[in-house]
């Protein structure tokens, strides 16, 4: 088998005040395999968001290795995308000119990374919005402009931290299925952090349990629904979705009961 | 944030205001007329006040050497700017006015952005400048009048020092309060700290720059005049001073009445600059 494309070997991270020291994460180790869908759950403060800011390269690890396309993860050439938890769209920049930020950080503002924001924007119907200012869009719309912005560097990894969790139920559920879908068809791998336990196992592969802080996989659920060609809303419906619910809801559950 | 969507919502309703009940139209009618109606008070007051202090002064209820009067102040107007001088020293104060202002706001954007970039800096630096700023000003000129001498070298240097460690301060503040995420955003789009600073730290400080420099433009001035009581041989701030010496309280009052002007007209021009800005930060 070829390695995967993401793999973390015993990793730890530790973060430091003048108070104390913590163990944010301990002896976490999985992978993600090309293609596949990642969801994260845990109590909250188990490190979900260092997890993804250490694969962004936004913190160092403490010990322990992380391994990209199969080279270290300072070293590795690619491409990561990752959608905070608002939209932050800057609100003095017109749609587009927020679309085309991260090709402007990068100097890659050349006709094919143009075209592909040009494409994005009429699949997910914001063209009319391009010269639009983010403060004329609706929530929903804002963070679909913000995974367009982000999908602009043709990520091959996607990290999303909760990136749903500042909108309203309704468009929450519209959302997360159009990102699906989108992330499917595009073929991007994907690892997830949520609070949301339907909103985790309807869009992934497999689910990882998190314990309490210090943070370690409790367990690494693999999701199998019997639903032909399931998106995010129609993954709801299925038979087992319920079981696998209860299962995560119970894991967690325990996490708060024995150490809390 | 609110200002910036009422500068935006008002044009789209007026486009849409076609049909409009009679109600709406009442409403309209009666918010203008208060507005008038406010102007009109304002406008009295003055008129007022002018007439009392002529009438008073003319019926010798008051001196009218020490206080002076209205029409004497109007002729005065007249006599001086003929003769050109009253330009010349509005010329002078402006001139040394404004390039205070801008030494002020270049000096304290570039500083507030080594102290942005350089955390150690701006921590060691800052109870310094907390302490310059709470100084009363004033105290220094006097000072720099000594060290640079009587030239408008030192006027411009004395109203800086009137404005720039509270620009400092107050600049410096915005940039360290930028919403972090937002910072966070730009490194992973990966983005160097220099692009932090261009594409998220300055244009979100926009209207935090705009208002400094609304309380800046009105502290340079005291500056200047403080600078030129102290060592002027023009401006406005020499007028007040000589003219008081000499009791000729026509050109005191006067040079007092202009800088009330000067100091309107810089604030609102500033204020114009402010809200048309608005609409885009």
């Amino acid at each position: 088998m070829e390695n995967p494309l993401l793999e973390f070997c015993h990793v730890s991270y530790t973060y430091h005040t003048i108070a104390c020291e913590t163990l944010s994460l301990k002896d976490i180790s999985f992978s993600l395999d090309k293609n596949e869908f990642i969801s994260f759950v845990g109590p909250s403060g188990c490190g979900k968001t260092t997890l993804l800011n250490l694969i962004a390269g936004l913190l160092p690890v403490t010990s322990g290795t992380i391994r990209i396309g199969g080279q270290p993860a300072g070293e590795s050439n690619v491409n990561i995308g990752y959608m905070l938890q608002k939209d932050h769209l800057l609100e003095w920049r017109s749609i587009y000119r927020n679309l085309t930020l991260g090709l402007e950080i990068q100097h890659k503002l050349d006709k094919a990374h143009l075209q592909i924001i040009d494409e994005l924007l009429k699949t997910y119907g914001l063209w009319e919005f391009r010269n639009a200012y983010p403060r004329q869009l609706s929530g929903g719309m804002r963070q679909r402009a913000a995974l367009i912005r982000t999908l602009a560097l043709s990520p091959e990894i996607l990290l999303l931290d909760e990136p749903f969790s500042a909108l309203d139920y309704q468009t929450r559920l519209n959302v997360s299925d159009d990102i699906g879908s989108i992330i499917k068809e595009k073929g991007i791998s994907t690892l997830l952090v949520t609070h949301d336990l339907s909103e985790a196992i309807s869009m992934a592969d497999r689910v990882i349990v998190l314990t309490k802080r210090p943070g370690t996989v409790r367990e690494i659920i693999p999701i199998h629904l019997s639903i032909a060609n399931r998106t995010p809303k129609t993954s709801r419906n299925a038979p087992e979705f319920n079981q696998y619910y209860n299962q995560i809801w119970e894991a967690i559950y325990d996490e708060n009961q024995e150490r809390g | 944030m609110k200002t910036k969507n009422e500068g935006n919502t008002q044009p789209v309703t007026n486009k849409r205001s076609s049909p409009v009940s009679d109600a709406q139209r009442a409403y309209i009618k009666t918010v203008k007329q208060n507005r008038i109606r406010i102007h009109i008070y304002q406008i009295l007051l003055f008129v007022c006040f002018t007439l009392v202090w002529e009438w008073t002064a003319r019926k010798g209820m008051i001196n009218d050497f020490i206080f002076c009067y209205p029409s004497k102040l109007f002729a005065t107007f007249l006599t001086m700017l003929k003769d050109g001088s009253l330009l010349h020293h509005i010329g002078i104060t402006l001139y040394e006015t404004l390039a205070g202002f801008a030494i002020v706001i270049a000096g304290s954007l570039l500083v507030a952005t080594l102290f942005w970039w350089n955390e150690t800096l701006s921590r060691v630096l800052e109870p310094y400048l907390v302490i310059l700023n709470s100084l009363p000003k004033s105290a220094l000129a006097p000072v720099l009048i000594v060290w640079l001498g009587a030239n408008k070298t030192t006027i411009i240097v004395c109203a800086c020092s009137v404005a720039i460690f509270g620009s400092i301060l107050n600049i410096y503040t915005g940039f360290v309060s930028v919403d972090a995420d937002k910072l966070k955003l730009i490194e992973t789009l990966k983005g160097t700290r220099f692009q932090c600073l261009r594409l998220v730290i300055l244009p979100s400080n926009v209207p935090n720059i705009l208002s400094t420099m609304k309380v800046n433009i009105g502290l340079c001035l005291v500056g200047v005049v403080i600078g030129e009581f102290l060592a002027a041989r023009e401006g406005l701030g020499y007028l007040i001073i000589y003219g008081s010496q000499t009791f000729k309280m026509s050109n005191v009052l006067l040079s007092i009445f202009i800088l009330c002007v000067i100091a309107m007209l810089l604030y609102m021009l500033l204020q114009h600059i402010e809200k048309k800005l608005s609409e885009y930060f």
